[in-house]
C-alpha cells in the first residue's frame, strides 16, 4: 500500500514538473508546435490531481485499516479512533496536510485547467504557475515530509493515536476551510502574474478572477472561524481568540484578501490602483505560504504549530523565490500597471477604499510585526520576550474601529467625487441612531465607558456597527424604492429584485452586515464574567442571574478514553432552564487530557462550563463557569457573512429595462376648408 | 448615494474643492476626538487589579495561555502564580513593581505584552509608525494628484458622438451601479 502511495507521488511530481517545463516552454517559443505541447502540458496538470488523488485516498485507507507500517498513521491514529477522525487524519499532521495542501492545489488546478477556453492563453499562464506551485509541495512531500514513510523495528501494536484537541467534529471541517482559502488564493495569484507576464490588456483577468477571490475569501472567513469556534469549545479557556502565532498565519492573508476584495473594485471601475493590486495579491499568496511556514517550521511556539521540522528552510526558499519572481516581472512590466484614472477627492468611494485598503494593510502589518517580534527580540536582545492578546488588542481595536467607520462612510460616497451636503443628507439618520443607541446604552443597560477602557471600546463598536447597519439598510432602502417607482412591486420584494440586479454590491452590503454583528459579538468579551468553585453534591454557584447546582459526578470508560463529568442543573429566577454536562477525557493511546465544554449558548449569552479536574483531596470535581455576553452573535455574524458571499457569487439578473418615451408624430390638425 | 450620484453632475465651483477637503475632515477628526477622549476616560478599578495584572500575565507551564485563563489540570505553575499574584496585591506596591517581581521570578516570557523600555518600545512604536506613515503618503499622494491642472482639449470641449455618449451612460451605469 505504501509503495503505491510512494510512487503516486512520484509519479505527480514528474506529471507537475512536466505540465510547468513544457508549459513554459510552449508560452516562451510561440510555434507551430507549440499549441500541442502546451495541450500536453494542460493534460499533464490534470493528471496531476488523478495521481495525488490516489495518494490521498491510499492515506486515508491504511488510516481505516490501521496500517501501522506507515510511521504518519502511526503517530497520528490508533485503533479505537472513531471514523470521522481516521478519516481526519488526512490532514491532522506535518505530512497529511502537506498531501491534502497537494491534492486542493491540483483540484483548483484541474477546474482552471478544465476552463481553459475562456482565455487560452492567460489560462495557459496561470496553468504553469500553478503547475509551478505544485511542483514545489511535490518535492516536499517526496523529498522532505514523505507521508508514506515506513516504520522502522519491529510493527507497533497501536498507534499513537490522533492529538486530543483534533478529536472534535469541527476539526473534520475547519482545517479543509482553511486550506481551501489558503490554496485558492494560488488561482488569482496565478492570474495575476500571468496576466503581469504577458501584459494582459485590460481588466478581464480580473473579471475572470472575482469568483476564485470571492470563493477563496468565503472558505478562509469559514476556515478562521471555525477555527475561532473550535478554540472555543474545545480549549476550555472561555475564549475563542488568543493571537496565537498560528491564529495570526490564518487572519493574515485573510486581511490582505480582504484589502484587495475592495481595491480590484477600483481597477475594474476606473483602472486605478493596479500595480497596488497586484501587490496586493501577490502579498496574500505569500503571506499563505509563509502561515504555513509559521505553523511547520517550528519558529514559533504555539498550540496549533505542527512538530518543529526542518521543511521551514524550504519554505523560505519558496518564499525568497515567490519574491524574486514577482518583483522582477514587475520591474519588467510596470508600465503596464499605469493607472488610467486619478483620484479627484479626498471625499469618493475611490478614496475610502484606498484608506480602507490603507487600515488593512496596517492590521495585517501589526499582525506580522507582533508575530515576529519575539523572534526578533531574540536576534537583537538574546532574549525571547511574549506578544500576546494585550498588545494586539491595545493596537488592532482602534484600527478595526476605524475600518468599522470606514464601513459605514464607504458605501455612501459616490464615485469621483461626494460633496458635503449630499453627505450630511445620506449620514444624519444613521448617525443619529448611533448616537441614541450609545445614550439608550449608557443610561437604559448601564453601560460605563468612563470606568474602563474596554467598556469605552465595546460602546464605540456597537455605536459603529448600528451606525453601518443603517447605512446599509438605507442604502437597501433608497434602491428598492427606486426600483418599486418603475415596476409597481412592494419594497421588500424590490429590495430583492435590487440586489438580484447587482448580488455582487449588495450581497457585499450584507457581508458588511455579518461584519458588525460579529463585532457586536466581539464587543460582548468586555463584559465577560467567570467563576469557580469545588462542586460537591447539591453545592451551587451563582452568577448573572444563573444559579448552577451540582446533582452529581461520575466517571466513564470508552474504547478510545476514559472521562469524567459533572452533572449541573442550572436555574435561573427560580426555574429550572437546562441541565449541563462539563467534561474532561483521557485519551489512552496519546496519554493526554482535553476539555470538552458544556455552553448553553443564546443570543444574550453564553453559559460556559469546564470541568477542570478534580480536587486530589475531595475527590470532588472543581468547575469554572464563564458567562460570556454576545457570543452567539459572532457565529450568527459569519453565517450571514457567508450568505453575503454566496449572494455575491449569483449572476445579476437583468437590468429592469424602462422604455424610452417614443417621440410621436403629430397628426396634422384639419385646419378647416 | 443616489442623490450623492446628481452632486457629481455639478461642476465644482471655485474653492468648494478646499471646503469640501477640510470641513468633513474637519467634522472626522473632531469626532475621533471625541471618541478617543470618551475611550481613555476613567481610571482602572482597584477591585479589578487581579484581574488586570493577571491577564497581563502568562502562565509558564509552556501551554501560551493567559495566567487566569490556564486551565490544565494539575498544572504546576498557574495556581502557585495566582497566589503570588494575590499576595503581591495585598502588599502596597505599584502595578508595575508586581509585574516587575513576576519578570525577576520567571524571565521576560512571563510578559503578554512588551514593556515600553528600551527596544521593546519599537514593538509598540511600529504600528502606529506604520499607520501614521500610511495615512500621511495616502494624503500626500491623493493631494498631488488633485492639484494637477485639468487638461482641457484643444480648441474647448468638442461635442459629443452618439459612440461617446453610450461609452458616459455605460460609465454611468457603472459608477452608479444602478
Amino acid at each position: 500500500m505504501s509503495q503505491i502511495g510512494s510512487f503516486a507521488l512520484l509519479l505527480a511530481l514528474a506529471l507537475s514538473a512536466y505540465s510547468f517545463l513544457a508549459g513554459l516552454l510552449a508560452l516562451a517559443r510561440p510555434g507551430a508546435g507549440s499549441e500541442r505541447l502546451g495541450e500536453t502540458a494542460r493534460r499533464a496538470g490534470i493528471a496531476t490531481f488523478a495521481v495525488v488523488l490516489l495518494a490521498a485516498v491510499i492515506l486515508v485507507i491504511a488510516a481505516f485499516q490501521d496500517d501501522f507500517s506507515i510511521a504518519y498513521i502511526f503517530h497520528h491514529s490508533n485503533r479505537d479512533l472513531p471514523a470521522p477522525y481516521k478519516f481526519a487524519t488526512l490532514w491532522s499532521g506535518q505530512e497529511g496536510s502537506l498531501l491534502f495542501w497537494s491534492l486542493l492545489l491540483s483540484a483548483y488546478g484541474l477546474v482552471l485547467r478544465l476552463r481553459h477556453k475562456t482565455d487560452s492563453r492567460l489560462f495557459a499562464h496561470a496553468s504553469v504557475i500553478m503547475a509551478a506551485v505544485q511542483v514545489f509541495f511535490l518535492l516536499l512531500l517526496n523529498f522532505a515530509a514523505h507521508p508514506f514513510a515506513i516504520m522502522q523495528g519491529a510493527l507497533p501494536e497501536d498507534g499513537n493515536g490522533l492529538n486530543p484537541l483534533l478529536q472534535y467534529p469541527e476539526m473534520v471541517i475547519h482545517p479543509p476551510m482553511l486550506y481551501l482559502g489558503y490554496v485558492g488564493f494560488t488561482v488569482p495569484f496565478a492570474f495575476a502574474l500571468g496576466a503581469l507576464i504577458m501584459r494582459y490588456p485590460g481588466e478581464k483577468w480580473i473579471h475572470i478572477t472575482r469568483r476564485w477571490t470571492m470563493v477563496t475569501w468565503g472558505f478562509l472567513t469559514c476556515g478562521v472561524f471555525l477555527g475561532a469556534h473550535w478554540a472555543y469549545s474545545v480549549l476550555g479557556w472561555g475564549g475563542y481568540w488568543g493571537w496565537d502565532p498560528v491564529e495570526n498565519a490564518s487572519f493574515m492573508p485573510w486581511l490582505t484578501g480582504t484589502a484587495f476584495l475592495h481595491s480590484v473594485m477600483m481597477q475594474e471601475k476606473r483602472g486605478m490602483l493596479k500595480t497596488w493590486n497586484v501587490w496586493l495579491i501577490f502579498s496574500t499568496f505569500g503571506l499563505s505560504i509563509f502561515g504555513t511556514f509559521l505553523t511547520r517550521s517550528g519558529v514559533v511556539s504555539s498550540v496549533h504549530a505542527f512538530a518543529q521540522s526542518s521543511i521551514g528552510n524550504w519554505f523560505i526558499t519558496f518564499l525568497a523565490v515567490i519574491l524574486v519572481v514577482c518583483i522582477f516581472f514587475y520591474v519588467k512590466n510596470r508600465s503596464h500597471l499605469v493607472s488610467e484614472h486619478k483620484l479627484e477627492s479626498l471625499i469618493s468611494r475611490e478614496s475610502s477604499f484606498l484608506f480602507n485598503n490603507l487600515l488593512f494593510v496596517v492590521a495585517c502589518f501589526t499582525v506580522l510585526w507582533g508575530t515576529l517580534f519575539p523572534i526578533l527580540s531574540e536576534w537583537i536582545q538574546d532574549h525571547k520576550i511574549t506578544v500576546g492578546p494585550p498588545f494586539f488588542n491595545r493596537v488592532m481595536i482602534p484600527v478595526a474601529l476605524l475600518l468599522l467607520l470606514l464601513t459605514a462612510l464607504g458605501p455612501l460616497l459616490a464615485w469621483r467625487r461626494t460633496s458635503f451636503e449630499s453627505l450630511k443628507r445620506n449620514f444624519l439618520w444613521p448617525v443619529v441612531g448611533a448616537f441614541t443607541t450609545g445614550v439608550l446604552l449608557i443610561i437604559g443597560f448601564g453601560m460605563r465607558p468612563w470606568k474602563d477602557a474596554a467598556y469605552s471600546y465595546s460602546l464605540m463598536t456597537i455605536m459603529l456597527s448600528v451606525l453601518v447597519a443603517l447605512t446599509v439598510i438605507s442604502e437597501f432602502v433608497r434602491g428598492g424604492r427606486v426600483i418599486g417607482r418603475h415596476t409597481g412591486l412592494n419594497i421588500f420584494s424590490s429590495m430583492v429584485h435590487l440586489a438580484h440586479r447587482n448580488t455582487r454590491r449588495y450581497g457585499g452590503y450584507i457581508v458588511h452586515f455579518g461584519v458588525i454583528v460579529v463585532m457586536i459579538g466581539f464587543a460582548g468579551s468586555a463584559f465577560n464574567r467567570e467563576a469557580e468553585q469545588e462542586m460537591g453534591y447539591g453545592d451551587r454557584i451563582n452568577i448573572g442571574g444563573y444559579t448552577l447546582v451540582c446533582q452529581s459526578y461520575t466517571q466513564e470508560d470508552k474504547a478510545n478514553y476514559r472521562s469524567e463529568w459533572a452533572i449541573l442543573d442550572v436555574f435561573k429566577g427560580g426555574k429550572q432552564i437546562t441541565t449541563l454536562y462539563p467534561e474532561q477525557r483521557f485519551y489512552k493511546a496519546s496519554q493526554q487530557t482535553s476539555t470538552m465544554v458544556a455552553n448553553r449558548s443564546t443570543m444574550k449569552e453564553d453559559l460556559y462550563l469546564v470541568y477542570e479536574g478534580r480536587n486530589l483531596d475531595t475527590g470532588r470535581p472543581i468547575i469554572k463557569v464563564h458567562l460570556n455576553p454576545l457570543v452567539m452573535w459572532i457565529w450568527t455574524g459569519v453565517w450571514i457573512m457567508i450568505a453575503g458571499t454566496v449572494i455575491a457569487l449569483i449572476p445579476n439578473a437583468a437590468a429592469v429595462r424602462v422604455a424610452a418615451p417614443v417621440r410621436i408624430q403629430a397628426e396634422p390638425v384639419a385646419t378647416g376648408d | 448615494m443616489f442623490s450623492g450620484d446628481n452632486d457629481n453632475l455639478r461642476p465644482p465651483s471655485v474653492g468648494e474643492g478646499r471646503f469640501l477637503a477640510s470641513r468633513p475632515v474637519r467634522t472626522l477628526q473632531l469626532t475621533l476626538l471625541t471618541l478617543a477622549v470618551f475611550a481613555f476616560l476613567g481610571a482602572g478599578d482597584q477591585e479589578a487589579r487581579f484581574g488586570t495584572l493577571g491577564h497581563k500575565l502568562m502562565c509558564v507551564c509552556s501551554c501560551n495561555q493567559v495566567l487566569l485563563e490556564c486551565n490544565h489540570v494539575g498544572c504546576r505553575y498557574s495556581d502557585r502564580m495566582r497566589d503570588e499574584l494575590a499576595a503581591a496585591l495585598e502588599r502596597p506596591d505599584s502595578d508595575d513593581l508586581v509585574l516587575q517581581s513576576f519578570v525577576q521570578k520567571y524571565g521576560p516570557t512571563v510578559l503578554l505584552a512588551p514593556t515600553t523600555t528600551g527596544f521593546n518600545r519599537l514593538a509598540w512604536v511600529m504600528p502606529y509608525l506604520a499607520l501614521v506613515l500610511g495615512l500621511t503618503t495616502l494624503v500626500l499622494i491623493v493631494r498631488t494628484w488633485r492639484m494637477r491642472p485639468f487638461r482641457m482639449p484643444a480648441g474647448g470641449v468638442a461635442p459629443a458622438s452618439a459612440s461617446e455618449f453610450e461609452r458616459f451612460r455605460d460609465q454611468a451605469r457603472r459608477d452608479t451601479e444602478i
